[in-house]
């Protein structure tokens, strides 16, 4: 399997370590907010915890740790293995460069 | 661009050399041919199967040089132990597996057919006792009636107990092959990367074809070639392109494919894997054609190719057809029989039968009256036949009979004669010493199938061919179901040209060659019916009746015919018997073959050895090795090391005199709390945290506060996972308004870094922070003991104020050394002693552990290893790996109340669920053994005083131990149950798998020092 | 037709014509009491511990394509009760007694051979860890022996104990440990279940789920027509994410791809199961001869049932640290199953928030040892709406709790487990 991570170019999925799918969104809650501990705690679980698991195009997350340790997001097809894209993360060190224009 | 030489295909080593010199005479081969071959006559090899001792030339393969020979009994059979020959000259091969060589190198399974003759070579047959010839397990047959498909699913079960005492030894020790060698394999493997535009896998006509047009279009070009020699079915068939003879033009077009610069030939080279995003993987057979591998030079190499497209012209394997006896010796498929005559100049048998039911294996005909031997018999089912065959039958004059074989005789000596049956049923024998057959061709649709495509039924051939290829990849040639020469040529020109076009070459591929296209008419015949033992997988002795037996059965899907009757699980994947064992079964239930499908194609291709896979990454090579900046210092201290993830750490410095590990770790334990001694904490992670938003940052990944962390200050942190469970400690100092310096434990330096880097870059991308990892390129020391301020005081710079004033506890920043480098240094505490770490470049970690040495020698300074600071922090109760097993809470560890109700932080709402906040978790505790002479182990567990050990009294287990020098006995910490609660509760700890059963006392974890004052001294 | 010795060789006096199926090819009915989804190895044994020890025997079992198509026919037929925490060390212990029994309670041998594991260890921590696994093994009434580095070299003289990068310490031994045939497996449950009255229907995709107007699941579409039921059960592993997104359901659970590998057969060499410790690893020897391997998950989710090459690299590399000598033995064969990783690496057996609805899933890679317990908890679920005692933390709301059961300690990232 051969990632083109948009830093180094392609390489073998060896170099790269995965984490899972890029949908779910980490919920944010004002501390003193006022929200009820159990819908955060839903939402938490949620995130954490429940996946669609999808047979086909998924975005996932996979970290070039082999390589220039970006985070980078990937489309990739769960059945026949084939990236549709590959991005860097939105933190990830040349496109918050990029953004900066250095 | 490479190494393949035409001119000179035969690697002569000095061995045949002197062979030639010394002018051995093969007087052994009674099978050999007096025409030319492609073999060198000049080059006699000496080998032994079996212990005797034959020759052969050089271009043989062991297969070719056995039946030069006269050799027909190569081997027994998996169940039945049944005498085997030869049946192909190729990977496909089921029966003729030998084992190589001998001692360490021995080498079960090899296919005889594929193992390229050396001088020196020795080989012996396998799964037979005591020898080939009289094998004792051939009694097997006796009870073939029983030994059907599945049969042991039924029986074998009574009593219970007989099965792992007496039958099941029985079962294995008649099952399995070759003997695999039992010391360490000797040799060394490789594995490299190459890329390329197009790969063309095969190089017979269609892939010479495709190499070449995507040479000359202007690819970089990859051929790979499992034979050692490049022409495929030409060197066996020959025939005739452009004009001239096929072995002129494979010269041609091999003296032009190695002229072009973008072309690389990989001969000895077989394609096995087709994966992911156009990796392909290939095992090349560096030196398996040579006694033992050149000094440095490896056994076999593995090659993953990335390749944008690839052009598989794979050819086709010529099928066996099931009939009564048509395993004995002698019986050989008829491509086989023209192999071994024409390239080999071995002739299989002298009264030479066919039987085919297809026009191309007439051929074998005329190869074998131009060899001087006979062709007894033609035996085609088929009413018409072509011109071509009735040109053949016109020319040679054989005798044709319109029929089948029904049955063969012959045994170990191979055949003597066969029996054929009309379809009047009138059978007749004829005296023969070998039956070629074709049952027709069969395209290598494997590759193609690797990524679950489905092969699609050709009625024309009666085969199957490619369907649903991976991306990327084209079929050409016989491995398209195109079996004649002409059609090779241009369709392997075609894709070739085809696929250099889509990688952008621009040049221009040149025409295809022409051949004639020879008519391949067959009329499928799968299945004589008969009485004898009719094979379809001749290694694994599955029948026509195991087939018919298991569709009766209900095993009717092919998977479950696979796995019931062990159909095509043999070696050879089932490449000579999977498509008659499914024709059959189709017959069997009404079906048509496309309806019945096949079973799954499965890598690799052809089986490759596990020592390739692993390349150089075994023993002490398996993994890297990370040194510490002080390893060679520590080396000349006579340290013991000890394996921490990659590292190797000092784990005591052992004294001469010192009886054992606890007497050295003991000294150094006390040398510390009494004086002064230090420790190489390098391998800990270190991540420089920079930015505007570090602080933040921080306060969001650890659960207690650093943006309100002081400048030149340090503090301890605790991170969970988003889980809430806890992930990892350490201290983290703040070097600069924007810069703190973060720790993590040697364990977990990589996950952390790449958690870190998860917040930065993916949760919280709007924060001013980077992070650099910092690991290797500080090292770093821990300095502990009373004596820790005067020792330190003789290294850095006197400008530098040390004291308790100006270096308070938790204190953290940059001094000067005496000469000049500047370091970082911590006022943190492990051991619980007055203590600093001391980070200076990795370059001055050597030269550090020696000052250190000097600047504390008026104060009895001591190394120490991890055992010593093990110790020293059980005494403490800090909690490490051992607590932080990924199930612990902070609160469980003790330290939850760090955890900020301020501000969001990873893990904080997880970690509230009830589960995870009940008032009976298991929290850390210390124990003490009631008698203090105990030794108390790890993985020990808790149970109360007076219950019974079970289930439900289990209630935590011990997780650190050690010796405590301070306290004279054996201290531990554990997680227990309500543990916080229970101080001073005596408990049981119980340890069955030591046998050890005795009381403790919970205590509090802190076990020397509780009020902290030593450090802060 | 009762399979023994004497019926066997009565049959082969008449060429074993008189054999018949092994379990009978029904066409659908309009409904059944419970209908099970999955015709593997959890699947037919639920169906069959349905009938045979709860009196339900108006059963059929539902399979896509041939039984045992799935992870039964792709595993490393690897058994043992060597867990470590509460929930699963009963509930395998559970599952080895079952297998202990298996042959008589079938009749159908399915070859359980216990012929030990032995998981070695390589460090202090390592070999602490497994005193407190082994312990809690005792403590639960299970077998379990620590050995020392001496004493590994008794059981496994073979190792490499002259120059491996990480030197082997001893290991945890369970002697009652061992492999099973696992395609007899399938086909024992699938005949004792057919003789008890169940129907194994093959070939018969579930693509959907019939609902009342209450939301109960009261049948389900397949490709061979509206099946009615009484209560569905889910055993569909891998895919148990797509089934119950058929019924609205999110599941804790992600789809990994684990390869396997076997090699040609050789003579016998090793003889029980190995672990290796310092790298992912561990083997095998089948009765033909293979050495059946493999080591950790690829790492990413996938539904393709093929791997590659890095952890195919790395499996050999772990297999050549610790036994040099296999470096000539071919690999024959490699596969892929797709594991349903949950999120804290164990199992998922529980009602579910749909009504009808039973839920049996997150296996990871460990179900084919579970096969027998899991068909009988999940029956007993399906038979009394409550939890079998062995079961009873197995729910799935404890993510939601925090009552997690995570034996490698990874938290919720399923491709660690």
């Amino acid at each position: 399997m051969r990632i083109a991570c948009p830093f180094c170019g392609e390489r073998e999925n060896g170099e790269f370590t995965y984490l899972g799918d890029a949908t779910p969104r980490r919920p944010s809650f004002a501390v003193d907010g006022g929200e009820g501990p159990e819908r955060v705690e839903d939402a938490f679980y949620d995130y954490v915890y429940l996946r669609d698991n999808v047979a086909g195009v998924m975005r996932e997350y996979w970290y070039h740790g082999g390589g220039c340790r970006s985070w980078l997001v990937a489309e990739r097809n769960t059945v026949t293995h084939e990236f549709i894209s590959v991005t860097a993360a939105p933190g990830a060190g040349a496109a918050l460069a990029a953004r900066a224009g250095e | 661009m490479s190494g393949y030489s035409q001119s000179e295909p035969f690697a002569r080593t000095a061995a045949m050399e002197a062979n030639v010199r010394k002018g051995v005479t093969p007087a052994s081969q009674s099978h050999r041919l007096p025409g030319d071959g492609i073999i060198d006559r000049r080059s006699p090899l000496r080998f032994s199967f079996d212990g005797k001792t034959m020759t052969g030339f050089a271009g043989d393969t062991l297969a070719s040089a056995l039946v030069a020979n006269g050799v027909k009994l190569v081997g027994r059979s998996f169940k039945y132990h049944r005498p085997r020959g030869i049946l192909t000259a190729g990977s496909e091969e089921p029966s003729a597996l030998v084992e190589m060589r001998t001692g360490a190198r021995r080498e079960p399974n090899t296919r005889a057919t594929t193992q390229e003759l050396f001088d020196g070579l020795i080989a012996n047959s396998q799964n037979r006792w005591p020898s080939l010839r009289r094998d004792l397990m051939s009694i097997n047959q006796l009870f073939a009636p029983i030994f059907v498909a599945g049969f042991y699913y039924k029986t074998f079960m009574w009593p219970a107990k007989f099965w792992e005492s007496i039958y099941e030894p029985m079962i294995r020790r008649a099952a399995g092959l070759g003997k695999s060698a039992e010391l360490p394999d000797p040799d060394h493997y490789d594995k490299a990367w190459a890329h390329c535009d197009v790969l063309v896998v095969g190089a017979g006509p269609a892939g010479l074809s495709a190499a070449l047009a995507a040479g000359r279009a202007g690819s970089r070009v990859i051929l790979v070639e499992e034979d050692s020699l490049l022409g495929g079915r030409l060197l066996s068939d020959g025939g005739e392109i452009n004009g001239m003879d096929a072995r002129e033009w494979l010269r041609s077009t091999t003296r032009e494919l190695v002229s072009l610069p973008n072309v690389r030939i990989m001969n000895r080279t077989v394609l096995f894997g087709v994966y992911d995003g156009g990796t392909y993987a290939a095992l090349e057979r560096v030196s398996d054609n040579v006694p033992t591998p050149d000094h440095h030079q490896v056994r076999q190499r593995i090659w993953r190719i990335i390749a944008k497209r690839s052009v598989v012209t794979a050819g086709a394997i010529e099928r066996p057809i099931v009939f009564s006896g048509n395993d004995r010796p002698g019986v050989m498929m008829a491509s086989a029989v023209r192999t071994y005559v024409n390239r080999f100049a071995a002739l299989p048998g002298k009264r030479v039968a066919l039987f085919t039911n297809n026009d191309d294996g007439w051929r074998t005909v005329e190869t074998i009256q131009r060899a001087g031997a006979h062709i007894v018999a033609v035996i085609d089912p088929r009413r018409e036949v072509s011109a071509q065959c009735r040109r053949l039958a016109d020319t040679y004059d054989p005798r044709v009979l319109a029929g089948v074989v029904s049955d063969v005789k012959g045994g170990v000596d191979g055949v003597s004669s066969i029996a054929v049956t009309d379809k009047n049923g009138r059978t007749q024998r004829i005296d023969a010493d070998c039956l070629a057959v074709s049952g027709g061709w069969n395209p290598n649709v494997g590759l193609s199938c690797f990524h679950r495509g489905k092969p699609i039924w050709r009625e024309d051939i009666a085969a199957f061919v490619p369907g649903g290829a991976p991306k990327g990849m084209a079929t050409a040639g016989a491995a398209n179901g195109e079996l004649s020469l002409g059609a090779c040529l241009r369709e392997g020109h075609g894709a070739g040209a085809k696929a250099a076009a889509e990688c952008g070459a621009a040049g221009k591929p040149g025409e295809a060659s022409m051949a004639d296209d020879e008519v391949y008419a067959i009329k499928p015949l799968w299945h004589v019916k008969g009485k004898g033992k009719a094979f379809v997988d001749f290694q694994h002795d599955v029948t026509a009746s195991d087939v018919t037996l298991a569709q009766r059965e209900g095993f009717e899907s092919v998977e479950h015919l696979k796995r019931y009757t062990t159909l095509g699980m043999a070696t050879d994947q089932g490449k000579t018997s999977n498509i008659n064992g499914l024709a059959i079964m189709a017959e069997a239930n009404g079906r048509t073959i496309p309806d019945t499908g096949t079973t799954i194609y499965r890598p690799p291709y052809a089986p490759v050895a596990i020592g390739a896979f692993a390349g150089h990454h075994r023993d002490e090579n398996f993994h890297a090795t990370r040194l510490t900046p002080s390893h060679h210092w520590a080396a000349g201290q006579g340290a013991v090391f000890v394996d921490t993830g990659l590292w190797k750490r000092a784990q005591w410095y052992p004294r001469t005199g010192e009886r054992d590990w606890l007497e050295s770790v003991t000294r150094e334990v006390l040398a510390v709390r009494n004086g002064v001694g230090f420790c190489d904490v390098s391998t800990l992670g270190k991540v420089d945290v920079r930015g505007a938003d570090a602080g933040v940052f921080l306060d969001r990944v650890y659960i207690n506060a650093f943006s309100s962390l002081a400048v030149g200050k340090a503090r301890y942190g605790l991170m969970l996972r988003e889980d809430g469970i806890v992930m990892d400690d350490g201290t983290t100092s703040r070097l600069a308004e924007d810069h703190y310096f973060l720790t993590t434990t040697t364990a977990k330096a990589g996950p952390v870094m790449q958690h870190l880097e998860f917040c930065r870059q993916v949760l919280f991308p709007e924060l001013d922070v980077q992070l650099t990892s910092a690991t290797d390129q500080w090292a770093q020391f821990s300095i502990a003991g009373p004596n820790t301020r005067k020792l330190l005081q003789a290294l850095v710079d006197p400008s530098d104020d040390l004291t308790n004033e100006g270096f308070p506890f938790m204190g953290a920043r940059e001094v000067k050394l005496r000469g000049g480098v500047t370091a970082r240094l911590f006022r943190i505490s492990f051991s619980g002693e007055m203590a600093f770490e001391i980070s200076v470049p990795a370059r001055y970690g050597a030269a550090m552990a020696e000052n250190l040495m000097i600047a504390g020698k008026p104060y009895g300074v001591t190394p120490y290893g991890t055992e010593a600071l093990g110790v020293m922090r059980i005494e403490k109760g800090h909690v490490a790996g051992p607590e932080l097993n990924g199930t612990t809470t902070a609160d469980d560890l003790g330290l939850g109340k760090m955890m900020s109700k301020k501000k969001d932080f990873i893990g904080r709402i997880m970690a509230g669920r009830e589960a995870l906040t009940a008032p009976n978790r298991q929290v850390v505790v210390g124990i003490k053994p009631v008698d203090r002479a105990r030794r108390l182990r790890s993985g020990a567990h808790v149970i109360p005083k007076g219950a019974i050990p079970g289930p439900q009294t289990d209630q935590g287990y011990v997780t650190s131990v050690c010796f405590s020098p301070m306290l004279g006995q054996w201290i531990g910490l554990g997680l227990v149950e309500r543990g916080r609660e229970r101080t001073g509760e005596i408990i049981r700890i119980h340890d069955p798998l030591r046998n050890e059963d005795y009381d403790a006392e919970i205590c509090s974890p802190v076990f020397y020092d509780p009020e902290g004052v030593r450090q802060r001294g | 037709m009762k399979y023994s010795i004497f019926s066997l060789a009565k049959a082969a006096l008449s060429g074993h014509k008189g054999w018949t199926r092994a379990w009978r090819d029904p066409a659908p009915k309009s409904r059944y009491d419970v209908v099970i989804i999955g015709g593997g190895g959890h699947g037919l044994a639920t169906a069959y511990f349905l009938a045979h020890e709860y009196g339900i025997r108006n059963v059929a079992v539902l399979e896509k394509g041939w039984i045992g198509s799935g992870n039964a026919g792709r595993n490393t037929t690897i058994i043992r009760s060597n867990y470590g925490l509460p929930g699963n060390t009963g509930f395998y212990e559970l599952s080895m007694k079952l297998w202990e029994r298996m042959e008589q309670d079938l009749n159908y041998n399915t070859m359980v051979s216990q012929r030990g594991i032995i998981n070695l260890y390589h460090s202090d921590a390592q070999r602490d860890a497994f005193a407190r696994r082994g312990n809690t093994m005792r403590i639960n009434g299970i077998d379990a022996e620590l050995l020392d580095a001496e004493q590994i070299r008794k059981e496994l003289p073979f190792l490499n104990y002259n120059n491996a990068r990480f030197p082997i310490m001893g290991g945890l031994l369970q002697r009652r440990a061992g492999t099973a045939r696992h395609d007899a497996v399938v086909w024992g449950y699938a005949r004792a279940a057919n003789d008890r009255g169940v129907d194994i229907i093959q070939n018969c995709e579930v693509t959907g789920f019939v609902r009342d107007a209450s939301g109960r699941v009261t049948g389900v579409e397949t490709s061979r027509g509206r099946i009615g039921a009484g209560k569905v059960g889910m055993a569909v592993a891998g895919s148990s994410s797509r089934v119950a997104a058929m019924a609205g359901l999110r599941l804790p659970i992600e789809s990994h791809v684990l390869q396997a590998f076997v090699s040609e057969a050789i003579k016998p060499l090793i003889p029980g199961v190995i672990t290796f410790g310092a790298g992912h690893f561990y083997v095998s020897q089948s009765d033909k001869g293979g050495l059946v391997f493999g080591g950790d998950l690829d790492g990413y989710n996938s539904y393709a049932q093929r791997g590659n090459m890095p952890v195919m690299e790395d499996v050999c590399e772990g297999g050549m640290a610790i036994m040099p000598m296999i470096g000539r033995v071919r690999m024959l064969r490699q596969w892929g199953g797709i594991m349903d990783m949950s999120m804290d690496g164990s199992p998922i057996i529980d009602m579910t928030p749909v009504d009808g609805l039973y839920l049996n899933a997150g296996w990871c890679y460990g179900g084919f040892k579970a096969t027998p317990a899991s068909g009988l908890v999940f029956a007993h679920l399906l038979a009394r709406d409550e939890p079998h005692q062995e079961a009873a933390l197995f729910r799935l709301d404890r993510f939601r709790r925090g009552a997690m059961i995570d034996e490698k300690g990874q938290g919720a990232q399923p491709n660690l487990h």
